[in-house]
């Protein structure tokens, strides 16, 4: 029965104020079924206040192959990260 | 019997015999969202059904709680409808059941939480919130299926014809009922008749389904007589707590 209906991918919020996260992923026909059987699957015992639901057609991933590229460059810009900032004396409100 | 206790009784006995029925689905629905759909719904109603019970228990005054008034009656004893205590048949038969089901418990729930008997109106408030989320289930699995393909239509025809006798019960009222009224309690059956009908002729002229007419309707669940089929789902539901006296988990 599941054949040729589409996967979708789960996001649920946990509480107001944070973000939807990533939860897992069904099968549905289409959107209201989807938000329904997400509804049924992830949030049975309190996880949410919020559901998303998107086709996992829809979600552009970054190639495996291509990690070297998109993610080693930034490993050893450590002047990136807030931590090699030295506050100068006397500065009080920050 | 105390007419409120039997009044009780009624709304307990609904939730907890279509809770069973629903339950058997489990690990055998079509998809598996709609197994999990389909216990979560059966759970709400077995924690309605603890609710009503354990009053209707209270209300007796006989020392039975939920559970004794669950496993230790036979089916001459119990007061749901016979549209709930029907078989699941396929998943068309069971969305059908379940749709009438749903409707009519939502308008009933809704003069339930008005009324004067406080526990009464906060069971009803609490299970209404759940009650509208099984009636958007059902409603929706109605239109899909009768608007759906020609198997899926012929089937929920089917159903929708088989169903619609026991369906006339839900909207006769009795001396019990009458007097629950007048106490300022309960509410007057047939009063949701109307309304029940009018959304059903809505869902079905979206479901491209055709309602039932001149069916003998048929009658007794509330007054404990009951098809032959409800005996057989209490053997299961209470061959342990029989069989092996104050059985724990």
């Amino acid at each position: 029965m599941t054949k040729g209906w589409p996967q979708w991918e789960v996001f649920v919020r946990s509480e107001a104020g944070l973000a939807h996260k990533h939860v897992g992923s069904l099968h549905a026909a289409d959107v209201r079924m989807a938000l329904e059987n997400a509804r049924d699957l992830y949030t049975r015992r309190n996880e949410g206040v919020s559901i998303w639901v998107v086709r996992s057609e829809d979600v552009h991933a970054t190639d495996p192959d291509e990690a070297e590229a998109f993610f080693e460059p930034s490993e050893d810009k450590r002047y990136r990260f807030p931590t090699s900032y030295h506050v100068p004396e006397g500065v009080e409100h920050l | 019997m105390n007419a409120r206790v039997e009044y009780v009784l009624r709304f307990g006995d609904n939730a907890l015999v279509l809770a069973q029925r629903l339950c058997a689905w489990v690990a055998h629905a079509p998809i598996m969202e709609e197994d999990v759909a389909l216990a979560n719904v059966s759970l709400d109603l077995f924690g309605q059904a603890r609710l009503w019970l354990a009053y209707a228990g209270e209300l007796e005054g006989a020392g039975r709680d939920e559970d004794a008034l669950a496993f230790h009656r036979g089916a001459g004893e119990f007061r749901n409808v016979l549209l709930v205590e029907r078989p699941n048949g396929d998943f068309a038969e069971t969305t059908v059941r379940g749709y009438f089901y749903d409707l009519w418990a939502s308008l009933a729930l809704a003069e339930l939480s008005r009324s004067k008997d406080e526990r009464i109106a906060a069971i009803a408030e609490k299970a209404r919130k759940e009650n509208a989320y099984h009636l958007r289930r059902s409603e929706d699995w109605m239109i899909r299926l009768g608007d759906g393909t020609e198997e899926s239509r012929s089937r929920m025809q089917r159903a929708v014809n088989d169903f619609w006798r026991y369906t006339g019960e839900l909207f006769l009222g009795d001396e019990v009922d009458a007097t629950m009224r007048e106490q300022g309690v309960g509410f007057d059956p047939t009063a949701l008749r109307e309304p029940w009908l009018e959304r059903v002729r809505a869902t079905f002229a979206a479901a491209t389904l055709d309602v039932s007419s001149d069916v003998w309707m048929q009658r007794g669940g509330k007054q404990g007589v009951h098809t032959e089929s409800l005996g057989y789902l209490l053997a299961e539901m209470q061959v342990l707590p029989r069989t092996i006296s104050g059985a724990a988990w």
